[in-house]
C-alpha cells in the first residue's frame, strides 16, 4: 500500500503533461439570508470553497474525499459547469465550464448516486435511446459502448425491464453505463457505491477499475467509503472547510496524520507492563501486549529490543486504519 | 501501459466525429447574455425543439405504461374544464347577456381563451414545476445535459391529459363559430387563427416567467397559477363585466387581453371598453414576440442566479 505513494503523487507534484482537469485559486462563495425576526434578514457570506488549486493528469482515477459540508459537491459542481466560481480558473478537458457548460456536457459524464437520470417506468433500454439522441452518439460508437457496458455490468437481462422494477444496486450499474455511453473524457463519480450492498459494491468498483484501465477515462470520485478509495484511487485529495487538506498517495496520508502503527506482541506467559523505548504501551492482555509507535518509524529496532530482552512468542503489526487516519485529519482542521 | 491507453482513446475518438466540432473555438470574450450559446440562436432554438420533443415522446411513453389511468384523468380534465362553460350554461338560463354578449358570443370568447390557454397549458404547463426541482436538488441533473434547460423543464413531466382542455375548449370554439352573429370578411376570417396561436404563445410566455421567477422564489408556483390559470378564467368572460382598472391590468400589466379580448371585440364588433385605438385589434403577434423576448431575458436571468447561488 504504502509503495503506491510514488514520487509523481507528492502534494507538491507537478501534474502529468496533459492535464484534464485544471483548478486555480478557485473559489465560492454563498450569500446566505438568515430570517432574524419579521421581515429582517442578516446576510453574511460563506465561503464553500475557499481558494482550490490541483489538476489531474488524464486517466488518472482520484478520491475526493471529506466530512459533510466540506466543500466537495460545490467543487464537482463548478468542475461540470452547474455552478459558476466566484474567483479562480477552471479548465476541463480545455473548456472553461461556466462559459461553455452545453459544450462540456459532451465529454463529460456525471454519476449522482443518491439520484438516477434513467426513466422510472420505461425500459432501461430507452435511457439508453434517449442518451443517444440527447447527445447525438454515432451509431458505431454507440453499440461499441453499450455492448461493453452490458457484458462489464451484466446489465443484458435487464435491459427490457422497466427501471422501478430494478434493485438499486441494478440500477446503480444501470446509471453508471448511461454516463459513460457517449465517450466522455471525465467521469465525475458522487457516491457510487452508496446504500449498495458487498457484492454490488466490489462489482461496481471492478468494472471503474477495468473501464479506466482501458479507456483512460479520468475519473473523479467523491465518497464516505473508504474502501471504495483503497481499491480504486492512486491518489487521494481531502478536502476541508473549503480547502485541500491533502493531496498525494494513499500510503501517504499515514505519514501527514500523526498515525500510529500497532505492535502486538505475544509472550510466553504474562509479564508487567513491558518498557519499550520509542513506544508507548496501549493494552496488556494476558500474555499479550500492545505497542503503538509512529507510523514513519522503523519497526526493526523495537522488534529486536523485544526479542532480545523477553520471552517472545509471536508478533504482528498492525496498519493504522485510514478511516482513524481520515478522522483525526478532520479533527485537527 | 500508457501507450495501450493511448490507443484506446484513438479508437474513441475517431468514433466520435462532430463532437469535437461542436461550438466555437473559444468562448467569447466577457459574460454577455448568450454567452453559453453553441452557435446561433437560430441553432439553438432548433436543438431546444428537437429536445423537447424527444423528452415529450418519453414522457407520452411513460405515461402509456399506465393506460387506463391516463384515459381516466384526460376525461377528468375533459369534464373539469367542461364545467366551468356549464357554469356559463347556466347563468345564461337565467340571462339572456351577460355583459353584452349573448350565449354564442361569451362561447367565442371562452373556446378561443381555452383554446389558446389549452396549447399553453399542454406545451408549458410543467413550468410550475421548476421549484421543487430547485428545491430538491434536481434541475442539476439537467444541466449536465447538452441541450437547453428551458427545453428539459417544459418538457419535464409532459402531462398528455391535458389534451382535454384543448378538446374541450376547441368543441365550444366550433360550436359558438356558426352561432355568432359575424359578418365573415377575409380579416375576421384571418383573425381568428391569428388570435389562438398568438394567444398560445402569450400563455406560454407567462408560464416561462412564472417559472423564470422561481428560481428566486422557490414556492411561487401559486402566483404563477393566479395569473395564467385565474387569468384564462378571467378572459372567458366579456371584458364589461370586470372593474375597468382590472381590465387596464389584464391589458398592459400582463398583456392577456391580447390573447382573446381585443381580437374578439373586433371580429364580434363589440366596443372596446377601455376605448384602446383599432389598431391594436391586430397587436396580438407583435405582443406576442416582445412577451417572448421578454420571457427569454427572464429565463437566463434567473438562470443566472441560480448558477451563481446555486439554490
Amino acid at each position: 500500500m504504502h509503495d503506491l505513494n510514488g514520487p509523481s503523487s507528492g502534494p507538491e507534484a507537478v501534474a502529468g503533461p496533459d492535464p484534464v482537469i485544471e483548478l486555480e485559486d478557485v473559489e465560492k462563495v454563498f450569500d446566505v439570508r438568515r430570517k432574524t425576526g419579521w421581515m429582517r434578514r442578516e446576510r453574511h457570506q460563506v465561503r464553500a470553497v475557499d481558494g482550490i488549486t490541483f489538476s489531474v493528469p488524464r486517466g488518472e482515477i482520484v478520491g475526493y474525499i471529506g466530512p459533510n459540508g466540506a466543500g466537495k459537491s460545490t467543487t464537482i459542481k463548478m468542475l461540470t459547469g452547474i455552478l459558476n466560481p466566484s474567483a479562480g480558473r477552471i479548465r476541463v478537458d480545455g473548456i472553461d465550464p461556466a462559459r461553455e457548460r452545453t459544450r462540456l456536457a459532451r465529454r463529460i459524464g456525471v454519476v449522482f448516486g443518491q439520484r438516477t437520470t434513467l426513466w422510472w417506468d420505461l425500459p432501461l433500454r430507452d435511457s439508453y435511446e434517449l442518451v443517444r439522441r440527447m447527445y447525438r452518439i454515432p451509431d458505431a460508437a454507440y453499440t461499441r459502448n453499450l455492448d461493453a457496458c452490458v457484458e462489464l455490468l451484466d446489465l443484458g437481462p435487464l435491459l427490457e425491464v422497466p427501471v422501478r422494477q430494478l434493485s438499486l444496486g441494478q440500477r446503480m450499474r444501470g446509471d453508471i453505463a448511461a454516463a459513460l455511453l457517449h465517450d466522455p473524457e471525465v467521469l465525475y463519480l458522487d457516491e457510487p457505491t452508496i446504500g449498495l450492498d458487498v457484492v454490488s459494491k466490489s462489482r461496481v468498483r471492478g468494472f471503474l477499475r477495468d473501464f479506466n484501465a482501458e479507456r483512460g477515462t479520468t475519473i473523479l470520485l467523491t465518497t464516505h467509503d473508504l474502501t471504495d478509495i483503497e481499491s480504486l484511487c492512486r491518489r487521494v485529495m481531502v478536502i476541508d472547510h473549503g480547502r485541500v487538506m491533502y493531496d498525494g498517495g494513499l500510503g501517504g496520508l499515514h505519514d501527514t496524520g500523526e498515525s500510529e502503527r500497532t505492535l502486538v506482541a505475544d509472550f510466553a506467559r504474562e509479564l508487567p507492563p513491558v518498557e519499550l523505548p520509542g513506544a508507548r504501551l496501549v493494552s496488556a492482555d494476558g500474555p499479550r501486549q500492545s505497542f503503538a509507535f509512529p507510523a514513519g518509524a522503523s519497526a526493526a529496532p523495537l522488534v529486536a529490543e523485544l526479542a532480545a530482552k523477553h520471552p517472545l512468542v509471536d508478533l504482528s503489526i498492525r496498519e493504522p486504519a485510514i478511516e482513524e487516519v481520515i478522522a483525526r485529519m478532520y479533527g485537527a482542521s | 501501459m500508457a501507450e495501450a491507453r493511448a490507443d484506446a482513446r484513438g479508437g474513441v475518438r475517431t468514433g466520435l466525429p462532430g463532437q469535437r466540432a461542436g461550438g466555437p473555438g473559444g468562448a467569447p470574450g466577457g459574460y454577455g447574455p448568450g454567452w453559453d450559446r453553441p452557435d446561433s440562436s437560430v441553432r439553438r432554438a432548433r436543438e431546444a425543439v428537437r429536445a423537447y420533443v424527444l423528452i415529450v415522446r418519453m414522457w407520452v411513453r411513460s405515461t402509456m405504461a399506465y393506460r387506463t389511468s391516463f384515459v381516466l384523468t384526460a376525461l377528468g380534465n375533459f369534464a373539469a374544464t367542461g364545467l366551468d362553460f356549464a357554469t356559463i350554461l347556466l347563468m345564461f338560463s337565467h340571462i339572456h347577456r351577460l355583459g353584452g354578449f349573448t350565449l354564442p358570443e361569451v362561447a367565442f370568447l371562452y373556446g378561443a381563451c381555452s383554446t389558446s390557454f389549452g396549447l399553453a397549458d399542454l406545451v408549458m404547463g410543467s413550468m410550475d414545476r421548476l421549484g421543487r426541482r430547485v428545491r430538491d436538488g434536481t434541475l442539476d441533473t439537467l444541466l449536465l445535459r447538452p441541450v437547453p434547460v428551458l427545453a428539459q423543464v417544459a418538457a419535464d413531466r409532459f402531462a398528455l391529459r391535458r389534451i382535454g382542455r384543448i378538446t374541450q375548449g376547441v368543441l365550444v370554439f366550433g360550436w359558438s363559430l356558426p352561432r355568432v352573429d359575424v359578418h365573415w370578411t377575409t380579416v375576421n376570417v384571418l383573425i381568428v387563427p391569428m388570435m389562438l396561436l398568438s394567444g398560445g404563445v402569450i400563455f406560454s410566455t407567462v408560464f416561462v416567467v412564472g417559472g423564470a421567477f422561481q428560481f428566486w422564489a422557490q414556492d411561487a408556483s401559486e402566483v404563477q397559477n393566479s395569473v395564467t390559470y385565474g387569468g384564462a378564467t378571467m378572459l372567458q368572460y366579456p371584458p364589461g363585466i370586470f372593474a375597468r382598472d382590472l381590465v387596464r391590468g389584464v391589458t398592459f400589466v400582463v398583456p392577456l387581453a391580447f390573447v382573446n379580448w381585443l381580437p374578439a371585440l373586433r371580429v364580434l364588433g363589440e366596443p372596446d371598453p377601455l376605448g384602446l385605438p383599432g389598431w391594436l385589434d391586430f397587436a396580438s403577434p407583435a405582443v406576442a414576440a416582445v412577451c417572448c423576448v421578454l420571457a427569454a431575458a427572464a429565463w437566463r436571468a434567473g438562470l443566472r442566479t441560480y448558477r451563481s447561488t446555486g439554490s
